[in-house]
């Protein structure tokens, strides 16, 4: 039993840190109609400005630099490249992130090279225990983080005129900007605010499993879209209850991994995606999804 | 005339493809098999985001697909890996089949989804792929691939043997020179194939389906079947391609087909110009030939680094270059290369005559008469209901 609770718990807090992610894809897609491929080395962007940085400036300002470095990306490639595509539509810009993703995950992973850089964090490796449950301290960290940052972001949405602003641009881009919003700026908000969240994700993945940051994290941000599909594309509580039925599933699959092997080794993998497809079997527009009218 | 010179790009391209191999050594030989099955799979894919507006990044699953039914189906009885030992023509054309069907197992998602989200639902379709390939040993191999029954037909070969010895023009024609006219063949059939098809009613209906569906579906076009069918021709476009791959690899391992080739297919249709098949060629002609060029000749090149050394190596740079080529297509190149020509074409057919014959014909935008208030969108989302 306490075998289950604790791959339950280890479910439940990377599911959360999978919905950070998610979140990130959600808000970007939501505010620019982009699919952000690039999400994850915009991750590993923040991982990576961390560990380089916490030997010369100490761990938390690296942290802080990190995070503003992977908002500060996401908001320049919004301004440079996505707001100048010669047709814009949503399958271009896709398309676009795939290549802005394979320039920055070429140029970070010959920095990187073969080495796991070490990201410093004061938690490390210890391990919490409560009521018979193991938690990796990271993971019991961001899981509590997480929760934080959701209720930042419901308050953002719910209470402030720049969330509302950003909810109304989402709803309807053309009825907001005759009503004064500026496009330009919930956009780069957005995209701000994603790159951020994928900073902070991308720093507790880097604690844990592995101990530090290797270009395969990038990666990590793929794991997500099955988070962010199943929940709806437009959906940010459909993003953060995505990313707890990945995260549970997954490590569900992979801590009963012994008693599952008629479905093959490397369950874990295949897992996410094959409950993403089941689900947009069922609904095609994820769980939370907004049904796509269409007018004529 | 006009018609002839049109068409004299694709003879001269054709004659010259036919004559390469005389010439060619086994590097480029080798290379121009990769890409022709590059430029099948990614005309089959052309067709289903160009023409019909759908995206998909799982044309790594179905590639897999065609390359494994051909090195099962075609494979010795009683090999390491299982075989059928069917005769290769066969396999090849399930190779097609398999890929087709699957891709119509899908058809519940790929006929209810639109664009961009049917792309991200099919990222699923390559994890998927991995898995199987991975854990069903006995047909794939598992992690380490299998080997791959060379192409034949009955009394001829397209492998080094049998006839041992043919030669044409005082070259001796071995596995690479035969393999390049049966590649040649496929890729001239696809291509041919994919023009009616673009051409068909069907293929009129694909593009009204992607330019607008309830439009389409007024006019008596059945939505969902129309997606299904470019998704169901686009999977076995790919099945095809995948088995092209395994016979131009002669082994193949779970590690080919990653995401990383569904994103290469879709960036070489971006590259040559969404929806044109000259395009697609083009495109993954330059993504297949880009690294394998620069890592061959990276030793007659000083600013790149040796493999290890840790400064600029020939594989990193080919990424960076491909990566910046797509980017700098998105940004300044409308329609890719198709799109360039296209332009090109167009200004040369319509260049000003000296004898003040018509005026040159004005970009699109302007022929537009123009919104009576100009800061209003001319268009609204709901102009009629």
């Amino acid at each position: 039993m306490s075998y289950f609770l604790t791959q339950l718990a280890n479910g439940l807090s990377y599911g959360l840190i999978l919905g950070l992610i998610a979140v990130g894809f959600v808000i970007v897609f939501t505010s620019t109609g982009v699919l952000n491929f690039a999400h994850g080395s915009v991750l590993l962007t923040g991982a990576y400005l961390v560990a380089v940085l916490q030997d010369p400036i100490g761990f938390w300002a690296a942290v802080l630099v990190g995070i503003a470095g992977a908002a500060l990306l996401g908001v320049l490639i919004n301004a440079v490249l996505v707001r100048n595509l010669a047709e814009a539509n949503p399958g271009t810009a896709a398309i676009l992130m795939l290549g802005v993703d394979i320039l920055l995950l070429t140029e970070l992973t010959r920095r990187i090279g073969n080495r796991v850089l070490p990201i410093g964090a004061p938690w490390g490796a210890d391990v919490v225990t409560f009521g018979g449950i193991t938690l990796p301290t990271s993971r019991a960290i961001a899981a509590g983080l997480a929760v934080v940052v959701f209720g930042v972001l419901w308050f953002l949405f719910a209470r402030t005129g720049a969330g509302v602003a950003m909810r109304a641009a989402a709803a309807d881009g053309d009825t907001a900007s005759l009503m004064g919003i500026r496009l330009t700026r919930t956009g780069a908000a957005g995209w701000a605010l994603a790159g951020a969240l994928a900073a902070i994700a991308g720093i507790f993945l880097a604690s844990f499993p592995s101990p530090g940051i290797a270009p395969t994290l990038a990666l990590t941000a793929f794991a997500a879209i099955p988070a962010w599909v199943l929940g709806g594309f437009d959906s940010v509580v459909g993003a953060i209850v995505g990313g707890l039925i990945i995260g549970v599933v997954t490590a569900l699959a992979v801590g009963y991994e012994s008693d599952l092997h008629f479905l093959g080794r490397g369950l874990g993998e295949v897992v996410p995606y094959a409950v993403m497809i089941l689900v947009l079997l069922v609904r095609p527009s994820g769980l939370f999804g907004r049904q796509e009218a269409v007018r004529v | 005339m006009s018609d002839l010179l049109r068409r004299l790009p694709l003879a001269l391209g054709v004659l010259v493809a036919a004559l390469l191999p005389l010439l060619a050594t086994d590097f480029w030989l080798q290379a121009g098999l990769f890409a022709m099955a590059a430029v099948v799979g990614a005309i089959g894919l052309t067709l289903l985001v160009g023409v019909a507006g759908q995206l998909s990044l799982g044309h790594a699953f179905f590639a897999a697909l065609g390359a494994y039914t051909y090195a099962w189906t075609a494979g010795e009885i009683g090999g390491r890996a299982a075989g059928l030992g069917l005769p290769p023509v066969l396999a090849l054309v399930l190779a097609g089949v398999v890929a087709a069907l699957a891709g119509a197992l899908f058809s519940p998602i790929s006929g209810r989804l639109r664009g961009i989200y049917l792309g991200l639902a099919t990222v699923g379709l390559v994890f998927l792929a991995r898995h199987l390939m991975v854990n069903l040993e006995t047909v794939t191999g598992g992690f380490n691939g299998r080997t791959v029954a060379p192409f034949a037909v009955p009394g001829f070969s397209f492998s080094n043997s049998d006839p041992d010895y043919v030669a044409v023009a005082g070259v001796e024609f071995e596995g690479l020179h035969r393999l390049w006219y049966l590649f040649l063949a496929v890729v001239l059939l696809a291509a041919w194939l994919g023009r009616n098809l673009k051409a068909s009613r069907t293929g009129r209906a694909l593009a009204n389906v992607r330019d607008s569906e309830a439009a389409a579906a007024a006019m008596g076009v059945h939505v969902a079947r129309a997606k299904v069918t470019a998704f169901v021709l686009s999977s076995a476009y790919a099945g095809i391609a995948g088995a092209l791959m395994a016979l131009a690899y002669g082994r193949i391992a779970p590690d080919l087909f990653g995401l990383q080739l569904s994103i290469d297919f879709l960036i070489m249709i971006v590259l040559g110009g969404v929806g044109s098949i000259a395009g697609a060629a083009a495109g993954a002609t330059f993504v297949v030939l880009l690294p394998l060029v620069l890592v061959q000749y990276s030793s007659e090149l000083p600013f790149l680094a040796s493999p290890g050394s840790g400064g600029l190596e020939a594989a990193t740079l080919a990424r960076l270059l491909y990566a910046a080529a797509i980017i700098a297509v998105l940004l300044f190149l409308r329609g890719g290369l198709a799109g360039a020509a296209s332009r090109l074409r167009h200004r040369r057919d319509h260049s000003p005559p000296d004898t003040g014959g018509p005026p040159p014909v004005p970009p699109p935008d302007s022929t537009d008469p123009a919104p009576a208030h100009p800061g209003v969108p001319p268009r609204s989302k709901e102009t009629t209901s």
